[in-house]
């Protein structure tokens, strides 16, 4: 088994997959011979040709429609939008046309593609390359949205969203891409999607989160354990659809939650979260659901922006807050 | 100064308004009377077809409706060119082309019906549905084309945009794309002088709309859109050099909305009526049918009967459609995924239970 990084393992994801299943190729700027900018794709171009790792016109929307005119004709595009800012050129074909042509076409035509986004912030990059914008596309029926928070969840996520008959947001945390490394089996064994990951157990507070911030809540049980509190961790991984159930199984236990995420708070996904717990789950807590978030803010640039992001310090403090609530 | 690069845009047209042939290198399936005798039952049907459209909207059986009134060439003599392998990828108003392919109009009259089952049709499985979003249908008919290139099938992508809608960044990207693939991949124009209340000379201060391909490295052509004869030598040409490898190419067919945009659409509002009386003189069936009968190949007899018959066929497509059933109310959860996620159980019982609430 290799021991490889989060971007590591999308590699070998998509090399595998390359290699195992002549209709899956890979688009974008830079893809082929640069390998891409953060080197995702490294390598592909070398073993399956410049038409399966193909350099697109530098136009995000020819990316996106082209994946989904290959999708609608029997490939499966791994389309990269290079970073998270540059996505939105690609939204109108991915909402209007790659999440309906199933509904539309009453499942005659179908749209299995990809879209790898490079998303977050915390590797003071320039502006548009650190954005945290999932919730543009959580409310986008027909999506469904993936955000991997280890390498062994990269490779076994990425190798599920690419099976997948419907279109997958893949969000790739850059600020975690090298991180650390971690052992996987390049054994093409997919991972689930649509259920969340319950990363740690307790007993006091659940923490629910994604992406990057895995790392922070983690982190924050570390340090709140020293302090004697119980903390349950839960990686979402898949935010829609949502895996409510293990999120609601978690608060019956501890009564508390503590939602964690990078994206701007109003209308950020936390939201969905807090409200299906005051839908289903208002008599099981014992203290009012916390957020710690992203502020309504544009993403500072990056000599302030480390005091934007979600910190160890806040999630702590806001899991005491909800402890001293009862 | 010397000259870095310098082009011309030709202009095809074969039949002028009356009729008359004006080029005498009649292309081989025009010198057959029969085989042109077919395609302009196609065009006189899909102008019935037309009108019972807009008649049913104008009596509340049918919802907002695209009319394809004047675009009946241009539109049958793309489908006529592609073959069944290839992939069209409409607009919105392009039933000659559909029909050509095998969609039925009761299939039309679903989908502006208010039906999704319309766009389930029975022309190829493969071809894309109607396309609202203006101009995103040329990216999807160059990544088919993308796809038949990497898959090295000898098939063509075709798809038909119009003039407002050729100046959309959708429009460019897939000629972009098709010139730096040389993609297998036709972008038909349909310039019908009118975005709903915009005039062409408002779109763009290019010349002509055919040039926008040479930009991308396309060969491009403008042709009369309504000459049928002419419009189905461009396809002919530009589907078969595509196939061979030779890349794609732009056709700008100029037309006429002789319709207003969709049945909510008034173009007296902004449309003089002296230029409508003028482009019916330009309009395509006549100029095909004068041709017909000049050749002995078409009479007054024979336009009446035919006539009769459209009627016939169309009130039959018109019964099939009026008497589907609508879908159970559950089928709005049907095809949003492969596999309903257990997240969206919940709220298709909370619907089931609602209809079953109404029904006691």
């Amino acid at each position: 088994m290799a021991q490889v990084t989060l971007i590591e393992a999308l590699t070998m994801a998509m090399a595998h997959e390359m290699a195992k299943d002549p209709s899956v190729v890979v688009l974008g700027e830079d893809v082929g011979v640069n390998g891409g900018v953060f080197r995702a794709t490294v390598g592909l171009s070398d073993k399956f040709g410049p038409l399966r790792v193909l350099d697109t016109p530098l136009d995000e929307t020819t990316i996106a429609g082209i994946a989904v005119g290959m999708a609608a004709q029997g490939m499966k595009p791994i389309a990269e939008a290079q970073f998270d800012g540059f996505v939105y050129p690609m939204v109108d074909h991915i909402v209007c046309h790659a999440a309906r042509f199933r509904t539309r076409t009453r499942g005659r035509l179908t749209c299995p593609l990809v879209l790898r986004v490079p998303w977050g912030g915390g590797i003071r990059a320039p502006e548009h390359h650190s954005e945290a914008n999932e919730s543009t596309f959580t409310n986008v029926p027909g999506l469904r949205v993936v955000m991997p928070s280890s390498p062994s969840r990269a490779y076994g996520l990425l190798l599920a969203a690419i099976r997948d008959p419907d279109p997958v947001i893949f969000f790739e945390p850059k600020r975690i891409y090298r991180q650390y490394k971690e052992e996987v089996a390049d054994d093409g064994e997919a991972l689930p999607l649509d259920v969340c990951f319950v990363l740690r157990d307790g007993s006091d507070v659940t923490l629910v989160t994604w992406g990057a911030q895995v790392k922070e809540a983690l982190e924050a049980a570390d340090a709140l354990a020293k302090d004697g509190i119980s903390a349950e961790v839960i990686d979402v991984a898949t935010l829609k659809p949502l895996d409510f159930d293990t999120i609601h199984e978690s608060v019956k236990k501890t009564g508390r939650c503590v939602i964690v995420h990078e994206a701007p708070r109003t209308a950020g996904f936390g939201a969905e979260v807090a409200a299906r717990l005051a839908e289903h789950a208002m008599y099981d807590l014992v203290a009012p659901v916390e957020r710690v978030t992203g502020y309504d803010t544009h993403i500072p640039l990056f000599r302030l922006e480390m005091k934007y992001l979600p910190s160890v310090e806040r999630i702590v403090a806001a899991a005491k807050r909800t402890l001293a609530a009862s | 100064m010397s000259i870095a690069a310098s082009f011309e845009i030709e202009y095809l047209q074969y039949l002028d308004a009356d009729g008359k042939l004006v080029r005498n290198d009649l292309p081989e399936f025009a010198r057959d009377t029969r085989q042109l005798v077919e395609l302009y039952k196609t065009m006189s049907f899909v102008r019935v077809f037309d009108g019972k459209a807009v008649a049913l909207q104008r009596t509340g059986k049918l919802g907002t409706y695209a009319s394809c009134l004047g675009h009946e060439a241009a539109h049958v003599a793309i489908g006529s060119a592609m073959h069944i392998d290839d992939v069209f990828a409409p607009m919105y108003r392009e039933y000659g082309a559909q029909f050509v392919r095998g969609v039925k109009p009761r299939e039309v009259l679903m989908y502006w019906g208010g039906d999704e089952r319309g766009n389930d049709f029975s022309g190829p499985a493969h071809d894309f549905p109607w396309c609202v979003p203006i101009a995103t249908q040329c990216l999807h008919a160059a990544g088919a084309a993308m796809a038949f290139k990497i898959r090295k099938e000898p098939r063509v992508a075709v798809s038909v945009v119009g003039d407002g809608g050729s100046s959309k960044a959708d429009f460019y990207s897939a000629i972009n794309m098709a010139g730096a693939q040389t993609l297998p991949y036709v972008s038909v124009i349909v310039n019908n002088q009118w975005a709903i209340s915009v005039p062409r000379s408002a779109q763009t201060g290019a010349k002509t709309l055919a040039q926008k391909g040479i930009a991308a490295g396309l060969e491009c052509l403008q042709v009369d859109g309504n000459d049928l004869i002419a419009m189905r030598t461009a396809m002919d040409y530009a589907i078969k050099r595509a196939r061979h490898g030779h890349g794609g190419m732009v056709i700008e067919a100029v037309t006429y909305r002789l319709s207003d945009h969709t049945t909510a659409d008034d173009a007296r509002r902004y449309r003089p009526d002296a230029e409508v009386k003028s482009a019916w003189e330009r309009e395509p069936l006549k100029r095909l049918r004068n041709y017909l009968v000049a050749q002995n190949a078409w009479s007054d007899k024979h336009e009446e009967t035919w006539k009769a018959e459209c009627e016939k066929i169309v009130d039959v497509e018109v019964n099939a459609y009026l008497e589907t059933k609508v879908q159970p109310v559950e089928a709005m959860f049907d095809y949003v995924y492969a596999e309903l996620p257990a997240d969206l159980q919940e709220q298709r019982a909370q619907v089931l239970e609602l209809e079953q609430a109404r029904k006691h």
